[in-house]
């Protein structure tokens, strides 16, 4: 039902997420924002079961600015995926799992950019790309076939233009549009909303 | 000073505790202040309340032959169900509540919408209560207000968006007596949504809308014209998690029908009568086509002036309208093509 994507470049992340919150068969809000903004250069798109992405996500974002708070500077996008994926772990055989998919997104001073893929079962993996999601069988194949570590920022969009018209296309459900943000050594940028028209 | 430290509120509550369960072992409450029960909060605020810890649930009165599985449960400390690593594999989740039988089988039948446009926020509902097959009340009361400016629509199971709606009432009056300003409607859904987060998993079924005006009381500072912190405010709020800021929501068995007539025609430059008139038409249109929405409608205006109520509307005269007006035009049509 919910779609994220992300892809890395030599110096920047490009994340986009659909803006579909839908309860059973009803498109509740066709413009809902699925990133979370950690810190300045940290975001985190969660998707996943109706409660328990907004209690997850804003817990961890919570706790990522009090340790900003705390210890006077931010925590970097690997040891924020790391403090999530041990959350996500430490409540899975809890009596209250948290049912979220996620993707880390950040650029780090030092390592520069870095994707992270979480799922549910508190899975971690730093990837060059990564989709959750239904849609995510229709466009892993055109990011296998296009994607170079080296791509350009608008060869990235372009990519991820690739994907959302193959959703268009193919996927069973509307997901008329996406947010796109890009995240570089200036901090998080929104790009313009992707819109696709009726096929 | 807030008022339960006047009343003494938790030491009397807590000698009550003591005194009357002393066989309890440590740690089982039969309620619990509720920011023990979030995982990321153990430090004292303002924030507490009474809510029933959910081992409570388990021990339902209502037996009907059911064996209990969850007596290991009970164990548990409740101070922080959150925390405590599973000890205990064969606990069961709160979805064990599930298989109890109840007594009947509920239904969630309902149609309620709400919508924002120039002159404020429109709420309409139906006034059927329905009990599976049955009418259990036709005539009840789906939007309650909270407060002058705070109206919540209700859709789920009756008696806990009565409870919750009461809680909810409750608590925004003690914070506005605490801190001398109302909450906004984001607060007050962002308060609802986290206190019927402890509860997801469990039967509990309540969604509501929270259609609310909020205002900054005018001081010295301020100008007489609408600053951006006075606005109306749309929030649906759902006990499985969700809390969603909208223009336009509806909720309940007969919501589709109702969108598809409000998405025709509700725009932000509505007049109050053009918009009292799509809503009503709406719930009209629900009623005729969900089998558990029907009987009255109850509309709600909310403004900067606080909320207005609407008499009460059967619907039946509406419906028996509308068949002598198609009747009405299809004798009409009859005469225009005899007369051709």
């Amino acid at each position: 039902m919910e779609y994220l994507i992300g892809i890395q470049g030599p110096d920047f992340v490009l994340v986009a997420a659909d803006n579909v919150a839908a309860s059973s068969i009803i498109q509740m809000k066709h413009d809902y924002d699925k990133m979370f903004k950690l810190s300045e250069k940290i975001l985190l798109l969660c998707v996943g079961e109706a409660g328990d992405t907004v209690q997850f996500a804003e817990y961890i974002q919570k706790n990522v600015q009090l340790y900003k708070m705390r210890n006077g500077y931010e925590l970097s996008p690997a040891a924020a995926a790391n403090f999530t994926r041990k959350n996500l772990a430490d409540y899975l055989r809890s009596r209250t799992p948290y049912h979220v998919n996620l993707l880390l997104a950040g650029y780090d001073d030092t390592d520069g950019p870095g994707l992270y893929y979480m799922d549910y079962l508190s899975s971690l993996a730093k990837a060059p790309f990564a989709a959750h999601g239904y849609g995510a069988y229709l466009t892993l194949s055109i990011l296998d076939r296009y994607y170079r570590p080296d791509l350009s920022r608008d060869e990235a969009v372009d990519l991820l233009k690739k994907c959302a018209e193959e959703l268009n296309k193919r996927f069973i459900l509307n997901l008329p549009s996406f947010t796109v943000r890009l995240i570089d050594k200036e901090g998080i940028h929104d790009l313009e909303k992707l819109t696709l028209g009726a096929k | 000073m807030a008022l339960q430290d006047i009343c003494n509120f938790q030491s009397v509550f807590e000698d009550r505790l003591t005194t009357e369960y002393p066989a309890v072992p440590h740690g089982k409450k039969i309620a619990s202040s509720y920011v023990s029960g979030l995982p990321f909060s153990n430090n004292k605020s303002l924030f507490h309340f009474y809510i029933p810890v959910a081992e409570y649930l388990d021990e339902s009165p209502i037996q009907f032959g059911q064996i209990s599985t969850v007596q290991n449960c009970s164990a548990v400390s409740s101070e922080d169900p959150f925390l405590t690593s599973s000890s205990l594999p064969t606990c069961l989740p709160f979805a064990s509540s599930q298989s109890v039988p109840l007594p009947f089988p509920m239904a969630h039948g309902t149609t309620t919408l709400a919508f924002m446009f120039q002159g404020g926020v429109m709420a309409a509902a139906d006034t059927r209560s329905s009990c599976s097959g049955l009418v259990a009340c036709p005539a009840s009361q789906k939007i309650l207000p909270i407060h002058s400016h705070l109206v919540g629509l209700t859709s789920g199971t009756s008696a806990d968006c009565a409870l919750w709606k009461r809680i909810l009432a409750r608590e925004l009056r003690l914070y506005q007596l605490r801190h001398g300003r109302r909450l906004s409607t984001s607060g007050a859904a962002k308060l609802l949504s986290h206190m019927l987060h402890p509860f997801k998993g469990t039967e509990l079924c309540v969604a509501a809308t929270l259609c609310g005006w909020d205002g900054g009381e005018t001081g010295p500072g301020s100008r007489g014209e609408t600053t951006k912190n006075q606005m109306t405010e749309l929030f649906y709020v759902c006990s499985d998690g969700t809390r969603l800021r909208g223009m336009l929501f509806s909720v309940g068995s007969g919501s589709p029908y109702a969108y598809s007539i409000l998405d025709q025609g509700v725009h932000w430059g509505l007049s109050v009568d053009e918009a009292k008139s799509i809503a009503r038409e709406a719930v009209y249109r629900a009623t005729y086509r969900d089998a558990y929405s029907g009987n009255c409608v109850d509309m709600y205006h909310i403004t900067s002036k606080g909320w207005t109520r609407r008499n009460r509307e059967d619907l039946k005269e509406e419906y028996y309208r509308e068949k002598e007006r198609r009747k009405h035009e299809k004798t009409e049509r009859r005469d225009v093509t005899f007369s051709d």
